[in-house]
């Protein structure tokens, strides 16, 4: 417990380390679904549509509920993890990284595949008929043309995976100096009746995400305007 | 040179109306030999279709595309190469040069697409070549959208060719060059064939540049050939009216044959009331009606007071308009003239003229052979 009058840091930096990890994850999961989806007929290709779609209409509760059903110690994957990492993954700063992705992934990867279906698909044949495998096309062609609308995307990403609430108080809990990330410390700090801690934390969060905010609509401004030359 | 068919391919694709588009059914047989085959028709004939089929982006339902021996698709026992495995060379009506990436990338992309390491050992020198051959050298290092038209014309064909594809296809490469880029074009377009002896497929909807360009001709209209061969031959004797028409390099006037005598090798026809001499029409019979029609650059116009000869026709003027060539006349029955500035002053001002058609260009159209196809 940190000396009173003195303010915790611990939430600020854990909830940044919970966002970047989420947002790399993000990154690489969202952006080959959302390449699956744009580029590639399948079956099922509604159902995995709809499961992208699903964490963003279940109440939190409901989402945080299910994890742990799905990882919580008595689950087959929680023991897993649980043989494999000696600990358990529930109520560590881990599952908050699980309830950042969740709540940030199926915004990126709906906006993700909008992104990839808008570039001109006539670059993509141009390599496929030039030899380049669909990886190699993929790499040189597709992602580079995206790059500026999928950058501004994992910034928003980012700004929403430092937000998450409801699923991380449900499967990382409220663990001081452990698992307690910005928005929960924020949560404490208003029933404790701890007033400035809590300004302080709301100000910080508003700030990073303006920030963030900009960032990502100077990105998005600047691909609109190399997509359109 | 078109003794053995480099390319034959056969191909159905059925399009299923969807947003406004109406069902359309591709089905084509295109048999074409080295050299430049042309894919000539209005916007929506299907020919990029085709194009795409040839490449591999699009499946069709049906039929057999060999390519050199090749066998690129194969409805019936399913093959169906990528356009990766196909290796044909794609100029897109707009380039789709890489704009991320400078002409020299662009070219060494394709020179290490195929990933096989000699290549890409002898890449850079083929890069250099090839960038020297299209006169690119120093626009190497700028990106496709610092260069004009041409230029990225140039590029994109320099592209295509790194990889030695087995084919070339090109969709309206043209579009959008003005007329002294488009002869920097078709020159291009020539001394690559020379050099390089691979086909070439290419699609327009421009006439004259499929006059300026193709070997083989294929007229396209709603998804079906109406004719193909050789150029020569497609434009000398185009094998119906509508054909014709769409063309729009002839004049086209009803007749009906009243004659026929093969000893002397001509005919008599009946146009407008008038008896026309023309070459013997084998395969026709005496009381056949149908159309004859005549390149418009070979229909002589005279004034009225003009020597009577045979194979004139009198009609009226109905207008008159300023054309690249001089001026272009409208007559009755749809019959055009164009004449030089300087021919024309001898028939200003009269109300009808003749036009007198040359005995030998006269190419006689049933009415039913329009119908037939290949």
């Amino acid at each position: 417990m940190p000396a009173p009058g003195s303010l915790d840091w611990f939430p600020l930096w854990l909830s940044l380390r919970v966002a970047s990890i989420a947002t790399i994850l993000v990154l690489v999961i969202g952006t080959g679904a959302a390449y699956l989806l744009s580029h590639k007929t399948f079956r099922g290709k509604e159902l995995l549509d709809s499961l992208i779609t699903l964490p963003l209409v279940l109440p939190p509760t409901v989402l945080g509920y299910y994890l742990l059903i799905v990882i919580g110690r008595a689950s087959p994957l929680g023991r897993i993890y649980e043989n494999v990492f000696g600990a358990p993954l529930v109520f560590t700063w881990k599952a908050a990284v699980i309830a950042a992705f969740l709540h940030s992934a199926p915004i990126y990867t709906k906006a993700a595949r909008a992104v990839l279906e808008s570039v001109d698909y006539r670059y993509e044949w141009a390599a496929h008929s030039l030899g380049a495998s669909e990886w190699r096309t993929f790499w040189r062609v597709t992602l580079p043309l995206a790059r500026r609308g999928l950058s501004s995307l994992a910034m928003l990403s980012f700004a929403r995976s430092l937000g998450d609430f409801g699923v991380t108080i449900m499967v990382a809990g409220n663990i001081p100096g452990r698992t307690q990330t910005l928005s929960v410390a924020i949560y404490d700090a208003v029933e404790s009746g701890n007033g400035r801690t809590a300004r302080t934390l709301v100000l910080v969060v508003s700030a990073v995400s303006i920030a963030l905010l900009s960032c990502a609509g100077y990105f998005s401004r600047v691909s609109r305007a190399s997509t359109a030359g | 040179m078109t003794d053995v068919p480099v390319i034959d391919a056969r191909v159905v694709k059925r399009f299923v109306p969807e947003g406004g588009s109406e069902a359309f059914e591709l089905n084509v047989h295109l048999r074409a030999g080295r050299g430049i085959t042309v894919l000539l028709g209005a916007n929506g004939a299907g020919k990029t279709q085709m194009l795409n089929s040839l490449a591999g982006f699009l499946r069709p339902d049906e039929g057999r595309i060999l390519v050199n021996d090749q066998l690129f698709f194969d409805g019936e026992t399913g093959v169906h190469l990528s356009p990766q495995q196909r290796e044909c060379g794609y100029i897109f009506q707009d380039h789709a040069l890489f704009p991320h990436m400078t002409i020299r990338e662009n070219l060494r992309f394709a020179a290490g697409a195929r990933g096989d390491r000699a290549r890409r050992r002898n890449g850079r020198k083929r890069i250099n070549d090839l960038l020297e051959t299209f006169e690119l050298a120093d626009l190497a290092a700028r990106r496709p959208q610092q260069l004009s038209g041409g230029q990225k014309q140039r590029a994109a064909i320099a592209r295509a060719l790194i990889g030695n594809p087995r084919l070339l296809l090109l969709d309206e490469p043209a579009r959008g060059l003005d007329a002294r880029l488009r002869q920097g074009f078709y020159r291009v377009l020539q001394k690559t064939r020379e050099r390089l002896d691979v086909p070439v497929v290419l699609v327009t909807h421009d006439v004259e540049e499929c006059f300026e360009l193709a070997d083989t001709v294929c007229f396209m209209e709603a998804g079906r050939f109406l004719q193909s061969g050789p150029k020569e031959q497609v434009f000398a004797r185009p094998r119906s009216a509508e054909i014709a028409r769409s063309l729009g390099l002839y004049d086209i006037f009803p007749a009906e044959i009243v004659e026929l005598d093969p000893a002397r090798n001509t005919s008599k026809l009946k146009v407008f009331d008038r008896a026309i001499q023309g070459p013997y029409l084998p395969g026709h019979l005496i009381g056949d009606r149908g159309n004859i029609c005549v390149r418009s650059s070979d229909v002589r116009v005279l004034p009225p007071n003009a020597p009577i000869a045979q194979n004139q026709i009198e009609l009226r003027v109905m207008s008159r308009a300023p054309s690249s060539h001089g001026v272009r006349l409208t007559l009755e029955h749809d019959i055009t003239g164009v004449v030089a500035g300087t021919d024309y002053e001898r028939l200003r001002g009269f109300a009808t003229l003749y036009v007198e058609l040359p005995q030998s260009g006269i190419n006689f159209l049933d009415n039913t052979a329009g119908a037939a196809t290949e």
